[in-house]
């Protein structure tokens, strides 16, 4: 039994459960009844329809390739915010919340134009190139370069699924950058200083002794990421092609049953969305754990 | 605790509320849930509509508006939102508020013309000079054209579009809805029609599928998105869509920047209006609902109907606009498909037409 620190413990555990039930709870037990309503042959036949499959695997590719990016970024971010002191530190500090802030189809749409064939990054190659030429002739030498020789540079992603994984590595950052934060501010460098005397080299510190602190934060935030990008909607259909079976994220699909009228249908790709949410969310809290106990063991 | 003296003044507010909405219950406000493109139209409408029913009864009425798209807002309605009066952008989102038992059977007879009070129809839109030379339907087919619509499956506008293609390609029958006998005409064609050999036309599938595998390369969720894509974005080098939408994108971004080109013929799009009957009986707004939609179909109505680019039913005020509004052979989705409930089953239901193109290029 652990130690009772808040007095009332059946009061508020009582008002917890009670929260949870009618702020989660009810509202998913009428999610799964409204598919309930169809039978289970009906149920399998449209969550097999090749062109929701597609969406699903489309939707936690694009998911899970942005949590990864803000895996590692993301960590950086905290990383250099919280042990470095630079200019402007704090304006950048405020800025991670941005996108908290955002509404995400202004976003969306913000990143659409962005990379549009002739916008500033998605045309940015034939910009530079067109510039320089402008530049060279000016001094009489001519238009130096073909108008397409730089675009490699060029990002025309509008429309195409790294579109999308840009979107949602900009609505995940903040998840795993605010997570990671506060344990690092709140970490000891004594410990960093106790290891170098024993003789660890900085890679030795910074994986035996301050990574196994900060990773369950570290963990947290990633699934976090990871399930603000599956969910998201109003950011990816601004940038993203749409086209049914190959660019189609899964909640366009729930949206494009529901105007048809077919709730019990949008239920059902909105239980499965969920069902694999749920699953991945468990096994990396489960990896997790298992690194902690073998890392203790270790 | 709240003391006496004020417990007193409180009922007396109360009171004199209650009394106060008793004294005004003359003020009406009714809703009208419409679909995407009609913001500008029923704004006008509105304004001008409060103006008559003051004069005539002395009350005075406002008409507020929600836009969206078509399936979404009957969607709304269907799923609680107090709409006196539905605007929509075809016919089967107002049955669907019916099977929802909202509206009576019978309302296309209860206002003339299908209750539709004005029509449109879909066009193209293309850049300055018409670069690519796109002219009718068939250009759509060549391989360097790029075509921008919205979904059919989210858009009520995109569903015209897709029966414009194909009855286009199917070689449907056209009328001369300009003058008052070609009206006549199609009325008897519809009678007539049977069978609806547009369906089976094997043709006729091929080359909407390939249009929408091949040459579609982005579908945005509704009418106004498609226009922001084709306009804004510059993807594309034609946008089918609403008449009404090609003349607010070529205003609203410029004539120097786009040309809009009629095919040789194309559907007659006939939105559709409805009393929304349980909520006008629930809220008593019945006779100013049924006043405001009949309102649509008077001169002075169908004038503004008719400068805002929709065509309007009464063939003088079409006539007056004819420079906009070209004449062109039109064919009726009733007379081609037997109606929306069997178009709707046939191409846009789970399953359909529409969703079997992407089963196979899968």
């Amino acid at each position: 039994m652990s130690r009772r620190v808040i007095p009332g413990f059946p009061l508020t555990v009582g008002y917890t459960l009670f929260y949870l039930s009618a702020l989660v709870l009810l509202p998913l037990a009428a999610l799964a009844l409204k598919a309930g309503q169809m039978s289970a042959a009906e149920f399998w036949r449209v969550i097999t329809d090749p062109v929701v499959t597609s969406s699903l695997r489309l939707t936690f590719a694009v998911s899970t390739a942005a949590a990864l990016v803000n895996a590692i970024f993301g960590l950086i971010v905290a990383w250099v915010l919280v042990r470095y002191d630079f200019p402007f530190r704090r304006l950048f500090d405020a800025i991670i919340d941005f996108p908290f802030a955002l509404p995400t189809a202004v976003a969306g749409l913000t990143f659409a134009n962005l990379f549009l064939k002739d916008g500033w990054l998605g045309g940015l190659g034939g910009h530079i190139a067109a510039g320089i030429n402008a530049l060279t002739e000016k001094l009489g030498l001519g238009a130096l370069l073909p108008a397409d020789a730089l675009n490699w540079l060029s990002f025309p992603y509008t429309g195409e699924t790294a579109g999308i994984v840009i979107v949602l590595i900009f609505v995940g950052l903040p998840f795993v950058v605010r997570t990671v934060q506060p344990v690092l501010l709140e970490w000891d460098p004594e410990y960093e200083t106790a290891a170098r005397s024993l003789g660890a080299d900085p890679a030795t510190i910074f994986r035996r002794v301050i990574f196994p602190a900060i990773l369950p934060a570290w963990v947290s935030g990633v699934a976090l990421s990871l399930a603000r990008s599956v969910g998201e909607y109003g950011s990816v259909i601004f940038i993203a092609a749409n086209i049914p079976g190959k660019s189609q994220i899964a909640p366009l699909q729930i949206v494009t049953r529901l105007d048809d009228f077919q709730y019990a249908q949008a239920a059902a790709i909105g239980v499965v969305l969920l069902a694999i949410s749920l699953l991945i969310l468990l096994a990396i809290n489960g990896l997790e754990s298992f690194s902690r106990r073998h890392e203790r063991a270790a | 605790m709240i003391p006496v003296v004020s417990r007193r003044i409180f009922a007396a507010i109360g009171l004199a509320a209650l009394l106060g909405s008793a004294a005004s219950a003359a003020d009406l406000r009714l809703l009208n849930v419409s679909y995407d493109p009609t913001r500008e139209l029923y704004a006008a409408i509105g304004q001008a509509f409060a103006v008559k029913w003051k004069a005539e009864t002395g009350d005075t009425v406002k008409v507020d508006l929600s836009n969206g798209g078509s399936g979404k807002q009957a969607r709304s309605v269907i799923d609680g939102l107090n709409a006196d009066v539905v605007t929509l952008a075809l016919g089967w989102d107002v049955t669907a508020i019916e099977k929802a038992g909202l509206i009576n059977p019978g309302w296309q007879g209860k206002f003339p013309n299908n209750a539709s009070p004005y029509t449109s129809t879909i066009a193209f839109l293309v850049r300055k000079g018409n670069p690519k030379g796109i002219k009718d339907w068939s250009d759509l087919l060549r391989p360097d054209v790029q075509v921008i619509t919205a979904n059919p499956k989210t858009s009520g506008g995109a569903r015209w579009v897709f029966l414009a293609l194909w009855g286009a390609f199917a070689n449907a029958g056209t009328h001369d809805f300009s003058t008052v006998a070609g009206q006549a005409e199609a009325k008897t064609a519809i009678g007539a029609a049977k069978d609806f050999p547009a369906y089976n036309d094997a043709a006729t599938r091929g080359k909407v599928a390939e249009i929408f595998n091949k040459h579609v390369p982005v579908l945005d969720t509704g009418a106004r998105g498609a226009t922001v894509t084709f306009a804004q974005k510059q993807i594309g080098d034609v946008l089918l869509n609403w008449e009404n939408e090609l003349w607010l994108a070529r205003d609203e971004f410029g004539p120097e920047k786009f040309d809009i080109v009629y095919p040789k013929k194309s559907i007659l799009a006939e939105p559709p209006v409805a009393v929304v009957d349980k909520v006008v009986d629930q809220r008593g707004t019945r006779k100013a609902a049924e006043a405001y939609l009949s309102y649509l179909y008077t001169p002075e109505a169908q004038d503004v109907i008719g400068q805002l680019h929709y065509r309007p039913r009464d063939v003088a005020a079409l006539n007056k606009y004819s420079a906009e509004l070209p004449k062109i052979p039109l064919f009726t989705i009733d007379e081609t498909f037997g109606g929306w409930p069997k178009a709707q089953t046939t191409f846009f239901a789970d399953g359909g037409v529409f969703d079997q193109f992407y089963k196979q290029t899968n």
